[in-house]
């Protein structure tokens, strides 16, 4: 047993933070209030660099990087609140495409989402249906050689920015749920697809998409007809691979610790004079230790060659449930001051708390609620009876 | 990178799993209980094969293994939560077998390495006069190392034979350490002492990853068998969520614990850092665990004949021989933030 990174793995972190100090500015991290957690730049160069490609596994043709540097990178773009949401969502697209894709959509779609020049986006939620992704319902149906689509997706994260869906769609309604699913990479310019926004609490934009007689030629066909459940295990296997999130909280934590150094409060000690300040800040900073404890085991297991599952759920449940703590505590630490937001001249620090505060709980939703992943905990890791359908 | 056993960390953690499992078993602690809380049989054996000088080098007799490896032994130790001061002694060999503790008596550092001699460490300084207070182990070890007015002091002398009564039944006793002889004085005291004390909390927070995946298997196995409605009370869904809450922390603990004990190794600039976060975490997830388990038993889980209690009680005694965990907290926020400017 051995925890410490490799020598290499330290020295690409710090080929990440030159890369990070050269090419990330303040206006890229600013730019995101418009919603889009996603840059073009930034993105351009992350491709450029050779770690979008890199990221996809090797036995699909992808570099291969080391899963234990892969997770450095996350790690340091998190830590430094780069928006690179569509680096993942290519990554796994790419994946997908790799794995399950016909020549056409290989040569189509492959190297424009690794040069960064397209984006993908996801379509699997709809809005009668999340956590059961396979009761999707948006229908395609044949149409000679090709495919008819009619349907609506919810929380199209990215669509409004992005050259393709993949999205999920029923092709049999009369066999039992997970077998009459079909994926398809749809290209977002086909006539009869619109897309509107959807706003959120968060700073963080997402979509609904509308498909209206989507015509669309088989080649665009993801795997099998009716083998749709198949391509999306291997969605979920590759989203464990990129999936990052590890690290959300120690941008709070530290100015947390800012604003308890600096803050000056009538008749009353500084806050970070204040022993429940004092140990609300040491308790976050063991949580984030145990992040990285989590973080550094998975990419070790993949690293070696081992395909992890539960460990994966175990990770995000505990990063997102401690970072949504994490921000209520320090929301409540400033107070009234706390609540301005960064349209505030006077808000602490652009009002990054307040800011992390309402992005938070969308953290315990999306990819898989806390609750769908305690079942997986229980069920996989347990080894307790299955408690749903 | 390796996160998960080497093959013979794997072989250890088997036939010291099997030796717990046969040797201390819920009579054998509920046996020790009735006693001064030691189980002399089992320390024999472990003696036997080696486990309490194995973290010791072994030019002085020990096993030469890392921390990691002795950590592998503690938590399998911490599973069976067996009655026998593992812990504290295997830190006192190794500290008696560097720097300031080689100027020990003769013959301590052998006896003691051996396991003939039991040893414990005062994880609190003796108070005024000399007394240390409620000393793990304190009960039964034959030798004692601890502060007294800041140096660093091993004790010899007979040990009570009994306890001070304790929520978990654990080997608690005051020893005297006025006549104790000094090892070090001043800053390689505090050295010495600290440095041990930073291996006793990265054990600790191993053994109590063992207690937690423990308490968990118990937990499982119980609500698995246990039927309420017609149907194992294991496939309701609060049931399950608290488990898998529970088995996420202590999986976290497991991980941060032994990430700890690689950086007592390494002798990481933060290796004290993390094993102090490591024990802390531990300690709440071992308490979280144990208390969702002994719930899911209802009402036998309350009971003296079931095992939950055993250790219910043991999660939260083990972290208070060091003291309230809020001074604990306290000492790594003055470690990070400098320490606290007077109130107003
Ligand atoms: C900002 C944002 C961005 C998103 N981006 C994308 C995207 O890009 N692409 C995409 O396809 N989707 C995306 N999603 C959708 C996301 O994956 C879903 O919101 C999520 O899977 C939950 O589905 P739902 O919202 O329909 O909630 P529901 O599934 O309706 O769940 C409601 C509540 O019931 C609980 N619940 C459901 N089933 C169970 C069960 N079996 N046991 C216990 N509790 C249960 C849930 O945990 C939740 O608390 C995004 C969502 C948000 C908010």
């Amino acid at each position: 047993m051995d925890f410490r990174l490799p020598a290499q793995a330290e020295a690409f972190r710090a080929e990440v933070q030159e890369f990070l100090a050269e090419h990330l500015t303040a206006e890229m991290i600013a730019a995101t209030r418009d919603g889009t957690i996603h840059s073009p730049g930034l993105h351009r160069a992350i491709a450029d660099r050779g770690w979008l490609s890199g990221a996809v596994p090797a036995e699909l043709g992808g570099g291969g990087m080391d899963p234990v540097e892969l997770c450095v990178l996350l790690e340091e773009l998190q830590l430094h609140q780069a928006p690179a949401d569509a680096l993942g969502v290519a990554v796994v697209t790419v994946s997908m495409i790799l794995e399950h894709g016909n020549d056409f959509l290989r040569a189509e779609a492959v190297p424009r989402l690794l040069s960064g020049e397209a984006l993908g986006c996801f379509g699997y939620s709809e809005p009668e249906s999340g956590s059961d992704v396979a009761a999707a319902r948006t229908r395609a149906v044949r149409d000679g050689d090709g495919w008819i689509i009619n349907g609506s997706k919810m929380w199209t994260t990215l669509a409004h920015v992005a050259d393709y869906v993949l999205l999920l769609t029923r092709t049999d309604p009369d066999v039992p749920k997970h077998r009459g699913l079909t994926f398809f990479v749809v290209p977002l310019d086909t006539p009869g697809i619109e897309i509107r926004p959807v706003a959120t609490m968060g700073t963080e934009r997402s979509n609904a998409t509308f498909y209206d007689d989507v015509r669309l030629g088989d080649e665009w066909r993801l795997g099998e007809v009716n083998g749709g459940w198949d391509v999306m295990k291997t969605a979920l296997k590759y989203e464990r691979g990129i999936a990052g999130g590890q690290f959300p909280s120690p941008p709070v934590i530290e100015a947390a610790i800012d604003w308890a150094r600096t803050a000056r409060r009538a008749d009353r000690p500084r806050p970070i004079d204040d022993d429940t300040v004092r140990h609300r800040l040491v308790q976050a900073m063991i949580d984030v230790e145990v992040c990285r404890s989590f973080a550094y085991h998975t990419a070790a297991l993949a690293s070696q060659g081992e395909m992890f599952g539960v460990e994966g759920s175990m990770t995000k449940l505990f990063a997102s449930e401690s970072y949504k703590k994490h921000c209520a505590w320090f929301l409540d630490m400033m107070g009234a001051e706390g609540l301005l937001t960064h349209d505030d001249p006077g808000a602490h620090m652009d009002g990054l708390i307040e800011e992390h505060f309402r992005h938070a709980p969308v953290t315990a939703i999306y990819g898989g609620t806390s609750e769908i992943n305690r079942n997986l905990v229980a069920e996989g890791w347990l080894g307790l009876p299955r408690s749903r359908s | 990178m390796r996160t998960r056993y080497s093959e013979d960390q794997q072989a250890v953690s088997e036939a010291f799993g099997e030796l717990f499992a046969r040797e201390s078993t819920a009579e054998a602690v509920r046996a020790a209980e009735a006693g001064c809380g030691f189980d002399r049989g089992l320390w024999d054996k472990l003696a036997l094969a080696g486990a309490p000088g194995m973290a010791a080098p072994a030019t002085d007799g020990g096993g030469g293994a890392s921390l990691v490896d002795l950590a592998v032994v503690v938590h399998e130790w911490g599973r069976r939560i067996a009655s026998v001061p593992l812990v504290e002694h295997a830190v006192v060999a190794r500290l008696l077998c560097t720097g300031a503790g080689r100027s020990a008596p003769d013959g301590l550092r052998e006896a003691v390495v051996s396991g003939e001699l039991v040893a414990t460490l005062a994880l609190r300084p003796a108070a005024a006069g000399g007394t240390a207070r409620l000393v793990p182990a304190g009960a039964v070890a034959d030798v004692v190392a601890g502060l007294r007015d800041g140096d660093l002091v091993l004790g010899r002398g007979e040990p009570p034979g009994q306890a001070r009564p304790n929520t978990a039944d654990l080997p608690l006793a005051d020893r005297d350490l006025s006549d104790a002889v000094i090892l070090a004085t001043g800053g390689s005291a505090r050295g010495a002492f600290d440095a041990a004390l930073t291996e006793w909390k990265a054990l600790m927070s191993v053994a109590y990853a063992g207690l937690a995946t423990e308490v968990l298997a118990m937990g499982v196995a119980y609500v698995k068998q246990r039927h309420q409605f017609g149907v194992p009370v294991g496939s309701f869904q609060a049931v399950q969520h608290g488990l898998a809450d529970a088995a996420t922390r202590a999986e976290g603990a497991r991980l941060l614990a032994f990430r700890a004990a690689c950086a007592v190794d390494a002798a990481n600039a933060g290796a004290d850092r993390l094993a102090s976060m490591a024990l802390l975490f531990s300690a709440e997830s071992a308490r979280f665990a144990s208390d969702r388990v002994l719930q899911y038993h209802g009402g036998y889980g309350y009971s003296a004949e079931y095992d939950v209690q055993l250790y219910y009680r043991r999660a939260a005694a083990w972290l208070l021989q060091l003291g309230e965990p809020a001074s604990e907290i306290a000492r790594l926020s003055d470690a990070e933030f400098g320490p606290k400017v007077g109130a107003a």
